[in-house]
């Protein structure tokens, strides 16, 4: 379970416009990417000096893959993160808050407490 | 010595830029009510004539992250440019540019750490709508110096409840001891019952009604102990799972004072989330 991992997949791409348009179009590629390339950069660090361990389960892949955020917020993915990114993929595919509402139907069989987000 | 001229407590809603300066069509039909009530609610900081503001508020994942994130944190800066990317895109926000009051920030770190508070700082923090959209509500010409006082209200673990309160009563105290003739208003933003990525969000009204009505009543009446009493970390996933964010108004009515009630006090039901504007004026209130 690499809560942060996804969390940095989620900040990482949605602070960037070019990354936020190539996760919508080729999510595949653009998860095996980052994983390869980016996962284990320190953002304040040059990139020679990386960490060694980051990557995601097999599970976190899948829901970062299929654009699941319903899979995200049940493995503990910062709410934000998530909503924030997936609005700026998909909210001009839908009506005024049409996205958002039904970002929020689809998650109407959970209760809380909701799953944790530390990381 | 320093003078505070008014504390200020206010949910920021980062669409109101966009309601308040869309036309025709596109402008929302509460967005008429809500431009006269933030009117309302500016004129309480301009008459209050402030020279430097304190800006309390929290980074939403902009600057700070994760691996390094600090719980209250202190921006110390000649400037600050304000808003990002994806508050642009998302909200329509403005970039901004304002002034910083490094004397204020310099003397707030060197008391609170003296304090027992381990403020971190920041020199270079690029501020975001948590303390932009203040700006644009009560003070959109944007002219005078800020000293930014970032809190963790976002990332868990966070400091408990009772630790804003006590930085808020800190800040007052420590504001009133800055050698300066200035008036300086205390400002902060926080948010009320919300609910952000989860199945309650955008709803018809705030996910919590009920809590919203009683942490209206606990900021208006200063009513600290009663707050105190029933919110904890735990407590506040009930109402919404980004409530957290009321703890900076429990920072603010640290600031005001136990069992000081609001000089002037407003609220407005919106979809998603209920606003309320509060103004304190410890000195008295320049109307009288």
């Amino acid at each position: 379970m690499s809560r942060y991992l996804l969390d940095k997949f989620l900040f990482t791409v949605d602070r960037d416009p070019e990354l936020v348009e190539r996760y919508r179009e080729d999510p595949a590629g653009t998860v095996e990417w980052w994983e390869a390339q980016r996962a284990n950069v320190i953002l304040n660090c040059v990139d020679a000096e990386k960490s060694t361990w980051l990557e995601f389960t097999d599970a976190e892949r899948r829901a970062l893959t299929a654009h699941d955020h319903v899979a995200l917020f049940e493995m503990g993915a910062h709410p934000f993160l998530t909503l924030t990114l997936f609005i700026a993929m998909f909210e001009r595919d839908h009506g005024p808050l049409e996205y958002q509402i039904a970002y929020g139907r689809a998650m109407k069989h959970l209760t809380l407490p909701y799953p944790d987000i530390a990381t | 010595m320093a003078e505070i001229a008014a504390v200020i407590a206010s949910t920021h809603h980062p669409f109101y830029y966009r309601a308040s300066t869309s036309t025709g069509p596109a402008r929302p039909p509460f967005a008429d009510e809500w431009v006269s009530k933030i009117e309302r609610f500016r004129e309480t900081l301009t008459m209050a004539e402030p020279d430097v503001l304190v800006m309390v508020g929290s980074d939403h994942f902009h600057q700070l992250w994760l691996d390094n994130m600090p719980q209250f944190l202190v921006g110390k800066a000649p400037w600050f440019d304000a808003n990002f990317y994806n508050e642009e895109r998302e909200f329509g926000l403005p970039r901004m540019k304002l002034r910083g009051q490094e004397d204020l920030a310099a003397h707030i770190l060197r008391d609170g750490l003296d304090r027992d508070f381990d403020l971190a700082f920041s020199n270079e923090l690029r501020i975001d709508h948590s303390v932009t959209c203040p700006i644009i509500t009560l003070r959109p010409q944007a002219d005078l110096p800020i000293v930014p006082v970032y809190t963790n209200i976002f990332a868990p673990p966070l400091p408990q409840p009772r630790r804003f309160v006590a930085l808020g009563k800190a800040l007052r105290e420590i504001v009133e001891s800055w050698d300066s003739d200035k008036r300086v208003a205390i400002i902060g933003t926080g948010h009320l019952s919300l609910e952000l990525g989860g199945p309650r969000q955008f709803g018809e009204h705030g996910p919590d009604p009920e809590f919203d009505r009683k942490a209206v009543d606990w900021i208006a009446s200063g009513d600290l102990q009663g707050c105190l009493a029933e919110v904890t970390l735990d407590s506040l996933h009930a109402p919404g799972n980004a409530t957290h964010g009321f703890m900076d108004f429990m920072l603010m009515m640290g600031v005001a004072g136990d069992g000081c009630k609001a000089d002037y006090v407003d609220s407005l039901d919106l979809f998603h989330t209920m606003e309320a504007y509060f103004t304190w004026y410890p000195n008295g209130d320049p109307n009288r």
